[in-house]
């Protein structure tokens, strides 16, 4: 590696200095632009722990689900859980924490986080158990709640193609809350489905910029779709 | 006779107008797509960073990478824009959407809503339900006027946990169309062949009901 070169050669480099305990912040919607390899990599190496700020947590046996498999995973800050028996499972016998936070909320919380910006306002929540505890201030009339920036040690991302520099670019809908995620780590690693050299994407198409960026790795996905609905031709 | 679910979403579908930017929720609210006023352009707005939903796309148009907010696989219509979760939260809090339609296990006469959790049964989550409830200035309702076992979800107050307090003023159920004003509920219309008896008993809130009250036209 060296001066803006981002790209690592191996699923070991990307994921090196993850400990137990730590927060990891996870970009996709459903199972639409999640990293799956660099979660089959956490599997793999069996850290433990971990909390994740992820809008969902997979389905059983793909995506962050897999995570579940050997209790990897201590906490969930997401929008809309449970579309797996064994998160249902842990969650009952209290091995699994869950902070519900509404999805706009979330990818608020990690875009501030990434700008610097520590709490911010927000109507969401207010009169509801999301706002229950948390200071409360009129602005123009109408109530808002106060909530908190997220960053994490671990940023994982799934973006569609970056330069050696760490300049990405997302596929449609799978960029959802990547970009957020990206900003908000203090080590983000992303991985992608092309590398190309620096100057063969147009400047102004870039969504993430490479100083967002510490690790780049290419990797080769299976994309599975959770609703498939089609019409006929 | 109460509405079926298509007539519903037909209802709804008539508040909507030309030039709407509109957001969908799972349901009953998702078939109100399928009746767009003739020579009427509406844009529907995904929350998971979609503006411009087209239809499901077919077998050689399929691709994981292009979902809406219910994970379905659809297509982007044309003039359709795509962004992240945060710019998509922006649009909805920031009042941009003109009409956001959704499902709710109660409402009450002073506009609050109860749509993501059973206190007992497994919670999922809120989804971004409260950032529309929120952001949006106007909303419709859609749901069965009464719980299977007869239960009325039109309340003089929520029992269950809120997904937003104070930001509804229109609903659409299978027995009639109500507005939300000085926390009461105010009937508009009715389904064709709904007595304004049978409304009042399955309506536990208090409700006004002017001399006249028009059958719903389709």
């Amino acid at each position: 590696m060296s001066g803006f070169n981002k790209v690592v050669d191996s699923y070991a480099q990307a994921l090196a200095g993850l400990e137990n305990g730590m927060t990891v912040l996870a970009g996709g919607f459903g199972l639409c632009g999640i990293p799956e390899n660099l979660i089959q990599e956490i599997k793999n190496k069996g850290t433990k722990e971990l909390t994740f700020v992820s809008n969902n947590c997979g389905v059983d046996g793909f995506g962050l689900g897999v995570l579940l498999e050997d209790r990897q995973i201590k906490k969930m800050v997401s929008s809309y859980v449970g579309e797996n028996k064994l998160f249902e499972e842990q969650l009952l016998a209290g091995d699994l924490e869950v902070e519900l936070t509404p999805q706009g909320t979330l990818a608020e919380k990690m875009r501030a986080g990434g700008a610097g910006i520590p709490a911010f306002y927000t109507a969401t929540g207010y009169g509801t158990p999301v706002g229950e505890g948390k200071e409360v201030k009129e602005f123009n009339g109408r109530k808002y709640i106060m909530e908190e920036s997220i960053t994490g040690d671990f940023a994982i991302v799934k973006a569609w193609k970056a330069d050696t520099y760490g300049n990405l670019i997302y596929r449609h809908t799978a960029q959802n809350f990547n970009p957020m995620a990206a900003t908000a780590g203090k080590i983000t690693v992303v991985e992608v489905e092309e590398i190309v050299e620096p100057g063969e994407l147009d400047p102004a198409h870039i969504h993430t910029p490479g100083i967002y960026v510490d690790r780049v790795i290419l990797g080769t996905f299976e994309k599975r779709i959770e609703q498939r609905t089609v019409r006929t031709a | 006779m109460a509405l079926t679910r298509e007539q519903l979403a037909q209802r709804v579908a008539q508040e909507m107008q030309d030039g709407y930017y509109v957001n969908l929720g799972i349901g009953i609210p998702t078939l109100v797509a399928n009746y767009v006023p003739d020579g009427m352009e509406v844009m529907l707005q995904s929350e998971n960073g979609l503006l411009g939903m087209g239809p499901f796309p077919t077998e050689a148009e399929l691709d994981a990478d292009m979902i809406n907010a219910g994970k379905q696989t659809v297509t982007a219509a044309t003039g359709a824009s795509i962004f992240s979760s945060a710019e998509s939260f922006a649009m909805i809090r920031g009042g941009h959407v003109d009409l956001t339609v959704l499902g709710a296990f109660e409402v009450d006469v002073q506009g609050n809503i109860a749509s993501y959790m059973i206190p007992g049964k497994l919670i999922k989550g809120m989804g971004g339900a409260m950032d529309l409830v929120a952001g949006a200035d106007n909303i419709i309702v859609t749901m069965t006027h009464a719980s299977k076992h007869g239960d009325s979800k039109l309340l003089t107050k929520c029992t269950l946990p809120l997904t937003g307090a104070g930001c509804i003023k229109k609903i659409v159920t299978d027995l009639a169309f109500i507005e939300i004003k000085d926390e009461k509920f105010h009937l508009i219309e009715r389904a064709p062949g709904v007595s304004v008896k049978e409304i009042l008993e399955k309506t536990a809130g208090e409700m006004v009901v002017p001399k006249d009250v028009p059958e719903m036209q389709f």
